[in-house]
């Protein structure tokens, strides 16, 4: 179904009630309504959300796993119906395959530790695209540096789309691992993962989405991808910061040793030797963040309330709106111009730096990004040190986007 | 505009980061990189040293208005002076752009007086210090890139 489609078909959302929901909206920021597009850095809380945490440190925090007592044993109940909710976002066929981590940094890097430093060896490669945010970059390129292996790399053209032919090309025996950003935080291009999960696959190639900025916006079916291992953060889809989610295919966590050793994790401990868990405990130790994770589940409990194909439908009509309006506007250039998006808008304007339009507009109580968004290689194939992005939520409206609209031409004003 | 801002962005910035001054390389000179990673601000300032005196400065790169009309004044500023004084200077405009400068001299700041404004923006205090920190690097020989992180 093409996004036009959906639009129509999509129930539409009351998105000055739904605002409502959200607290920290109802602000000003230097004396103007906030205008919050930051949305691609952090989402913000719904009240269910903030309730669900405040209720639960409240009346049922203990830690988990542990105790024979109530609270313990109703922390643990909430914890694990978390996983459960996670495992229905994503369409998982097991729970035990929904791995509770700090963020999608760290489910990348656990998959880094303990799938691919073993999987790689001397002259090995991982491939990875052009446009990935440095956390699907680096911890690969420590693997490469530890295991003598090669960082390949899917170009991209001007477009921000990546060229399928030369990512074809790439794959081959040698390669152990593809890691693909399902949604590019600073292009907003929506990857064609499943097409290129299924050349992979043909190789017999793993494949890890990170998926931290395509869970905000999209239904995502693991099982119909048929994705190796998603990655995402709660903070993005609206939950709190501090923790993520790795989802991996039971068959290539069991195989994979811990990625750290500790409590909650192990079966049995002696000095001479230790028994694991299994899954997901093994992936699990220490004591987790509780909380985080019960606000997650609540956090999936009302995107599904709101409901994500009205929410994707709406995110489109302000990614035209948005992309429309700016075009109108001389000078600027929207970087990213895919035909398959999210309501991601990276742009640069003539002559003005980004870090001048972020502060000007943010006297303007317009909340924007701006910097190379964590994708310095992003910027070097465009060869531009910054962008400014606006990025958007289901909760903004089309009289933000006419806010951020009117700020620009300020700052147009201010450079004159 | 509020009245933060247009302190801020002065005509004299405004014009300094449009057509920067002493905006090339010098042949010879020491120099040294700066780089803020949090922008991607980069910037090369060159110094002439006639024995212990600045004879001649300059710089190169991108940046926003406020690092590059920094810049631009800086090199202005600094030509002609002595080491010690150039040492001095750099403490006055740290003060001033960060907001400690109820002793500055508003003599010995002369132009650089116009970056008061900056120290209403706390998130944009690097940008306007990159240059001098790359400037201190190259008075000491220092090979190593600045960062201001």
């Amino acid at each position: 179904m093409t996004a036009a489609t959906a639009a129509v078909a999509a129930p539409r959302l009351d998105v000055e009630r739904l605002r409502t929901d959200f607290p920290i909206l109802a602000q000003q920021v230097h004396g103007k309504p906030l205008v919050y597009l930051d949305n691609a850095a952090s989402a913000q809380k719904p009240r269910q959300v903030i309730d669900a945490v405040a209720h639960f440190d409240a009346t049922d925090y203990a830690n988990i796993h542990r105790g024979v007592h109530t609270l313990s044993q109703r922390a643990t109940t909430a914890f694990e119906t978390a996983r459960d909710r996670v495992q229905r976002l994503l369409n998982a066929a097991d729970r035990k395959e929904i791995i509770f981590t700090r963020g999608t940094t760290e489910s990348i890097n656990l998959v880094a530790h303990s799938y691919a430093r073993a999987a790689c060896n001397l002259g090995d490669e991982i491939v990875v695209s052009a446009m990935e945010h440095h956390s699907n970059i680096v911890p690969w390129q420590l693997v490469c540096r530890e295991r003598a292996a090669v960082l390949r790399v899917v170009p991209m053209n001007d477009a921000g789309e990546l060229d399928l032919d030369a990512y074809a090309k790439l794959l081959g025996p040698h390669t152990k691992l593809v890691a693909l950003g399902h949604v590019s935080n600073a292009l907003g291009t929506i990857n064609p993962v499943a097409e290129m999960i299924r050349l992979a696959h043909a190789h017999g190639i793993p494949v890890l989405l990170d998926g931290a900025q395509a869970v905000p916006h999209l239904a995502v079916d693991v099982q119909a991808l048929d994705a190796d291992f998603y990655a995402f953060s709660s903070h993005k889809l609206f939950g709190p910061s501090g923790v993520g989610v790795l989802y991996g295919k039971a068959a290539l966590l069991d195989a994979m040793p811990p990625y750290e050793g500790g409590g909650e994790m192990i079966s049995a401990v002696t000095f001479e030797k230790t028994f694991y868990k299994g899954l997901p405990a093994k992936f699990e130790a220490g004591t987790p963040n509780i909380t985080g994770v019960v606000g997650l589940g609540a956090a999936i409990d009302y995107v599904h309330a709101v409901g994500l194909e009205a929410i994707g439908a709406w995110e489109h009509e302000l990614l035209e709106y948005s992309s429309a309006r700016l075009g109108e506007i001389p000078g600027l250039r929207i970087v990213g111009t895919a035909r398959a998006k999210a309501s991601v808008v990276s742009f640069v304007i003539e002559g003005i730096h980004p870090h001048d339009i972020g502060t000007i507009l943010d006297r303007e109580g317009i909340a924007v990004r701006t910097g190379h968004h964590c994708a310095q290689p992003v910027m070097q194939r465009f060869r531009i040190p910054a962008t400014t992005r606006a990025s958007f939520a289901f909760y903004n409206t089309k009289a933000e986007v006419d806010a951020l609209i009117a700020g620009i031409h300020n700052v147009i004003e201010v450079f004159a | 505009m509020n009245d933060d801002l247009r302190e801020l962005y002065q005509d004299v910035i405004i014009g300094h980061s449009k057509r920067p001054r002493n905006f090339h390389s010098l042949d010879d000179a020491r120099h040294a990189e700066g780089y803020n990673p949090l922008c991607g601000d980069t910037v090369t300032v060159y110094l002439d040293l006639d024995g212990d005196r600045v004879s001649d400065c300059a710089f190169q790169g991108h940046g926003c208005a406020i690092s590059t009309a920094s810049a631009s004044v800086m090199t202005e500023a600094l030509k002609g002076k002595t080491r010690a004084e150039a040492e001095r200077l750099f403490h006055e405009f740290h003060d001033l752009v960060t907001g400690r400068a109820e002793d500055a001299d508003p003599e010995q700041l002369g132009k650089l007086a116009v970056f008061a404004g900056v120290s209403e923006f706390p998130a944009r205090v690097k940008c306007a210090t990159l240059c001098w920190h790359t400037a201190r690097a190259a008075m000491d020989g220092q090979d190593e890139p600045v960062s201001t992180e």
